[in-house]
């Protein structure tokens, strides 16, 4: 056997106490793995970025259920979905009569003065009639169930609201970091 | 019908709608005690496949069984865990 390589046969055959070192080290990755997998806590993620009555509904009645399902939710609000966490322009959120096909009235008429009034009462008149629950309602029972409401930090200075503006237990100082953290740890992501 | 469990609870919501009866289940659900079981009586048609969806996709529920009874639907679902 040459003397200049001493080390040859340990190239090709790891010593016992490298081989415990390496399985031990493949154990804690695997332990780490097993707990990611396993972690029950599902997550799912929603950006709400639209103010209208319509589009105030699905992220609300998504998160409500998912933390009934046992998600770990969180809504992250911008833009008009601002509006949804406001405490009083949630009240008084506004149906657009115009870019909708389904709308009963063509877009000419729908753009007319006092046409999205109309057909906001219509569909508010709609809501209380069905039974569904409302806006305020979705927001305190997800509140209650757990679900984290977060509003985006530039888009409140944008557009001038203040943080005492919000409904009691939404997040604010946050901002798109703190949504693609959320994403990206998150089971479901939504846009809406 | 009920005769195979004693019902602990009764939920009533009739007249709510998606996502009420689904929400609400789940607050009714989170103040029983293992073993004790829910009626849940509620008027949307929607509940029969959202209450079935919810129980099999959440764990410590059990749903034993779902009535359907004229206008009225009846669930009843037991705290397993």
């Amino acid at each position: 056997m040459s003397t200049d390589t001493p080390d040859a046969s340990t190239d090709e055959t790891p010593s016992r106490a490298e081989l415990a070192a390496r399985v031990e080290e493949l154990e804690e990755e695997l332990a780490d793995v097993s707990a990611e997998v396993g972690d029950d806590n599902k997550k799912m993620s929603i950006i709400s970025t639209k103010g209208t009555l319509d589009m105030a509904y699905p992220p609300l009645i998504l998160a409500s259920t998912a933390a009934a399902f046992g998600y770990e939710v969180t809504v992250f609000h911008t833009f008009w979905g601002l509006d949804i966490l406001h405490e009083e322009r949630s009240k008084d959120l506004k149906l657009s009569s115009v870019g909708n096909p389904n709308m009963p009235v063509p877009n000419v008429v729908g753009a007319l003065p006092g046409m999205d009034r109309m057909t906001t009462k219509m569909m508010e008149k709609k809501i209380e009639d069905n039974e569904t629950a409302s806006i305020e309602e979705l927001i305190e029972t997800s509140l209650d169930m757990g679900v984290e409401f977060q509003a985006c930090q530039m888009t409140i200075e944008l557009m001038d609201y203040d943080e005492d503006n919000f409904y009691d237990g939404v997040t604010t100082g946050v901002g798109a970091a703190t949504a693609i953290q959320d994403m990206a740890e998150a089971d479901i992501q939504l846009l809406v | 019908m009920s005769s195979q469990f004693d019902i602990t609870e009764t939920l009533d919501v009739k007249g709510a709608s998606c996502p009420m009866p689904v929400v609400k289940t789940k607050s009714a659900i989170d103040e029983l005690a293992e073993g004790e079981v829910l009626e849940v009586v509620a008027t949307d048609s929607g509940s029969m496949s959202d209450i079935e969806g919810w129980a099999d996709s959440t764990g410590g529920v059990e749903l034993l069984d779902q009535v359907e009874d004229g206008d009225v639907f009846k669930h009843y679902v037991r705290k397993t865990e």
